[in-house]
């Protein structure tokens, strides 16, 4: 599948790639494995500058699948947004890509991942969103629908977690979200997510082919399909590509990103501002009264800081700093020691 | 004790307040005037989980001989909690002293024999001397100061002294503490009270170039000088001290042109906190955490993670009583077996042991080295009596010797080893010693990145479930651990020749086994002293106890744990192994070695038993 066009890096796609797969066949991860190598390939990053994260479960296992040159990092069951704040304030200057599940997320790390919002930590946070525990075979998880039914019979009757809406409440700065077949919309939705300094937490509708994709089910493949509801087409320029855009008055809306790179939103859903907080929970709020999966950039904060940057890092990352930068002084010890002697 | 021989220099205070009220000052100028006055001397604070209103005491002793531990035998209690009175008054030896407030009579249940009252109306004091405030009830413990300094022989012009060190920059708030210090001490003089048991004496330059600090200060700056550079912590008492102790310290130590060269994140739970340094350490910080043992348990699943991925970072593990909620603010050493088989699994732990404040100090620095060196998570055990009480110490001392970051493979590196047809491969066992080589995130070369995983994985960091990589994992990290005892602080042995009897200690319980040492050799018994200072076990520990008929060894929990580690290293040792256990959440008195020891000395293991069941609960 790897193309031979190469970059601006001179890296072609078989640059991006990673071990060979163990999802299922038609696995809606594997098509979200394609669109992050898609989406870092076409943004020309450097492999070496990158860090993929994941807690556990399917969708924990997958940076594997993808770009082999880069350090990976498969932690905990939950933990993902712990160890990418730990990693990120250690080494501010790598580019985190993290990918997580629903179970993993919306459930066991729910709390690390509020936090983590919050906190607005540098990260493109993916959540692989299949509503089922697909390693521990068919649970519900957080996010199936209300009324779903699992393959057994079981019908959910606890209302789903809507990911993208708490992001939103909790303070993430990029909020989008997807549907793995759908990588027209989804590569550039994760280019915008890299040149974005924050947290940019992308919420794919990933079916599990395996376990949630059947009749009754609100994940399968076809209900998603069915159910899909973009609101807007997306072009990603990246910061390099001096171009003029051919922009639609009232009908496009153009987001500059802090690389100086641009997504250009072509609406296809009336007008909408997605800077606008409380517009984007109403539009969640009414698609999920409607039954429909809104896809597209729902969300962006432009001027939230990140936290390294809240946290006054300079610009040598502290995992590169030597005995010289990290030791105070003899003389200040001294003076310490004067103090206590008081 | 002939009463007419007052003992100079050997005192022992108990001041019973209610927590909130200003005690916490009052005691500190009191601990401080004694310091000052150059005689050697401790505190403890047996304090209450909570802000405001309930019990509280306050220890200080004065040794001439240098003895810092809890003294058993109260000399002076300063009854001014009426909620906890009827019991103080029995805290307190026979012929001791009681100093009480007497704005309003003694209750007849409040009275006994055998001691000296000296009541002062530091009530009705305050109500005259300081002005109407919602705060004036805080400045009536400043009156018993002002009493004892009268009684044992402090001085006005020390206590100024330790007021202007204490609030030099506001001279109102010395101005109203003076005052009261001073009534109580005229009030003393008018009364013409006079006592007999003790007095306290200046001795010239007697602290000089001491300090006094607490383990969680001198561990928090250790950890600075030894480049910590990303923190994660929750809240816990008693190891909060520790964080605020870098976030006070980082900012004025760690600045770099006006950039931090660290990062202090308060997280959310101890999940997050574990998680966070497994990531930095993965990154290539030097990171840490501290806490306790509620936090301790919630971080297992993640020390296992960096535990078998191979990820440095640092855990302080201030302990306090447990299980669950136990007794947050009292003393224990019960997290032992927790920290060192740390997660599910198999697993063993480095665990470096402090004993005093320089210790804490060194081995915060220290503890950055071995992560690093051994690649895995290393404990640094401390306690609330270690971290939270104040110790006078020798001054802290910096190591300036390089920074022992362990096998990092640099981008220069693997080209050098390319050339020698060398591969890097993460997990593979390159000397035979478990050490294996890591490459920093960020490395720019091609050779450099890997897979990290708490799954199984092979000696190049690949996945897998394969039984030979499985097993062969685990030896390897069993081998690591193994090399890892020539690595670790090796034990402090005080041994003579001819001597078949032993004492082992560690961390916070050195203090009392030093002088319980001393008084057993005074009378009579010949005892050898090792005391430990890490884990792994290293060879000493093992002729320690090959070299004894019988060993006691002094922990402070109830089941033994040390003993058990011990037993289970040498089990053709473990008879001459006789525990002696204290486990009532106070800092070890020497009493309650001696007795135990003794006990077991005349009537053997049942001489102890009978001591557990019977004898004591320590008093404050």
């Amino acid at each position: 599948m790897a193309g031979d066009k190469a970059n601006r890096l001179n890296l072609t796609e078989k640059d991006y790639e990673g071990a060979a797969s163990t999802m299922c066949r038609g696995c809606g991860h594997d098509a979200i494995s394609a669109s992050i190598m898609r989406a870092f390939f076409e943004s020309s990053i450097d492999p070496r500058k990158v860090v993929k994260l994941s807690g556990i479960g399917c969708s924990s296992k997958t940076p594997a699948y993808f770009l082999g040159q880069s350090f990976g990092f498969n932690a905990v069951h939950g933990r993902m947004s712990a160890v990418a704040t730990g990693a990120n304030l250690a080494n501010h200057t790598l580019i985190p890509v993290g990918v997580s599940g629903d179970g993993d997320t919306a459930a066991i790390g729910l709390g690390n991942f509020c936090h983590m919002m919050r906190r607005n930590v540098n990260i493109t946070y993916v959540v692989e969103n299949n509503g089922v525990y697909g390693l521990t075979k068919g649970q519900f998880s957080a996010t199936a629908d209300k009324g779903s039914v699992m393959k057994g019979g079981k019908i959910n009757d606890i209302p789903a977690l809507d990911l993208c809406e708490l992001a939103i409440i909790l303070g993430a700065t990029y909020v989008a979200r997807s549907f793995s077949g759908d990588r027209k919309q989804l590569a550039p939705l994760v280019q915008g997510a890299f040149a974005h300094k924050g947290s940019a937490i992308l919420d794919v509708i990933s079916p599990c082919v395996t376990f949630n994709n059947h009749e009754g089910s609100t994940k399968s493949m076809k209900y998603v399909k069915d159910h899909l509801d973009p609101i807007h087409d997306i072009d990603f320029i990246p910061s390099y590509e001096n171009i003029e855009i051919d922009y639609q008055e009232g009908t496009d809306h153009a987001v500059t990103l802090h690389d100086g790179s641009r997504i250009v939103l072509h609406k296809l859903n009336g007008d909408y501002d997605p800077t606008n907080r409380m517009a984007a929970l109403q539009m969640i709020h009414a698609a999920v009264a409607e039954g429909k999966f809104l896809t597209g950039l729902i969300y962006y904060d432009p001027n939230r800081v990140e936290f390294a940057e809240e946290l006054n890092l300079g610009d040598t990352p502290l995992a590169e700093l030597g005995q010289d930068m990290l030791q105070p002084p003899a003389e200040a010890l001294d003076r310490i020691n004067a103090d206590f002697m008081k | 004790m002939d009463t007419n021989q007052p003992a100079i220099n050997d005192l022992s205070i108990s001041i019973a307040t209610e927590n909130g009220t200003g005690s916490a000052s009052a005691n500190n100028v009191l601990f401080k005037a004694i310091f000052k006055m150059g005689v050697p001397c401790s505190s403890k604070n047996m304090f209450p989980s909570n802000i405001q209103g309930l019990p509280t005491w306050y220890q200080i002793r004065a040794s001439a001989e240098g003895y810092m531990a809890r003294k058993d035998a109260i000399d002076v209690m300063v009854m001014f909690n009426d909620a906890t009175a009827a019991k103080d008054i029995y805290r307190v030896r026979d012929g001791g002293i009681i100093v009480y407030d007497d704005s309003t009579p003694l209750a007849a249940n409040l009275k006994r024999d055998g001691v000296q009252y000296f009541g002062v109306p530091a009530n009705k004091l305050i109500q005259k001397i300081v002005p109407a405030s919602p705060l004036r009830t805080k400045q009536r413990n400043m009156v018993y100061v002002g009493v004892l300094a009268a009684l044992f022989g402090i001085d006005m012009e020390t206590i100024k002294a330790v007021l202007q060190d204490t609030f030099g920059k506001k001279p109102a708030v010395i101005e109203s503490n003076l005052v009261c210090i001073e009534a109580g001490f005229n009030h003393v003089t008018e009364k013409g009270y006079s006592q007999s048991i003790a007095r306290l004496q200046s001795i010239p330059n007697g602290n000089k170039g001491k300090i006094i600090t607490e383990g969680n200060t001198a561990c928090a700056l250790g950890a600075i000088y030894g480049g910590a550079s990303v923190v994660a912590w929750y809240p816990i008492t008693p190891s909060s001290s520790l964080a605020e102790a870098l976030e006070h310290y980082m900012p004025r130590l760690r600045k770099k042109d006006g950039k931090a060269t660290y990062a202090i994140v308060q997280a959310e739970d101890e999940i997050a906190a574990a998680g966070m340094i497994a990531g930095a350490g993965w990154a290539g910080a030097r990171a840490m955490t501290s806490t306790s043992g509620p936090g301790l348990s919630l971080m297992n699943e993640t020390i296992g993670l960096a535990y078998f991925a191979e990820i440095p970072c640092v855990f302080f593990i201030i302990q306090r009583g447990g299980p669950s909620t136990g007794l947050p603010t009292r003393t224990q050493q019960a997290d032992i077996q927790l920290m060192y088989y740390a997660s599910h699994g198999d697993t063993r732990h480095i665990i470096l042991i402090p004993h005093d404040m320089k210790s804490s100090f060194d081995f915060a620095r220290r503890s950055f080295d071995v992560a690093e060196r051994f690649q895995t998570p290393v404990f640094v055990m401390m306690d609330l009596d270690l971290g939270m009480n104040l110790w006078s110490s020798e001054p802290l001392k910096l190591d300036t010797a390089p920074f022992d970051r362990g096998n990092v493979l640099s981008a220069a590196d693997l080209e050098q080893w390319e050339k020698q047809g060398k591969k890097f491969r993460r997990y593979f066992d390159y000397a035979g010693d478990g050490l294996t080589y890591r490459t920093i995130p960020g490395n720019p070369s091609r050779k450099a990145a890997y897979f990290t995983r708490g799954s199984g994985h092979d000696a190049d960091a690949r996945y897998s479930e394969d039984e030979k990589d499985y097993k062969d994992t685990l030896d390897r990290l069993r081998r690591k651990f193994e090399t890892a005892r020539d690595y670790v602080p090796k034990p402090i042995v005080d041994r003579h020749e001819g001597v078949k009897t032993g004492l082992v200690c560690f961390g916070s319980s050195y203090e009392a086994v030093r002088e319980a040492r001393d008084r057993l050799r005074a009378s009579g018994l010949r005892i050898n002293h090792l005391l430990l200072r890490a884990l792994p076990l290293t060879e000493e520990s093992r002729d320690f106890l090959a070299a004894h008929d019988v060993v006691y060894l002094v922990e402070q929990n109830r089941d033994a744990q040390m003993a058990s580690i011990f037993k289970d290293e040498w089990p053709e040792l473990a008879a001459k192994i006789v525990s002696v256990l204290v486990y009532n959440g106070l800092p070890v008195s020497t009493g309650e070695v001696v007795q135990q020891i003794k006990s077991h000395q005349a009537n053997g293991r049942k001489g102890i038993e009978e001591w557990q069941e019977t004898k004591r609960i320590a008093s404050i």
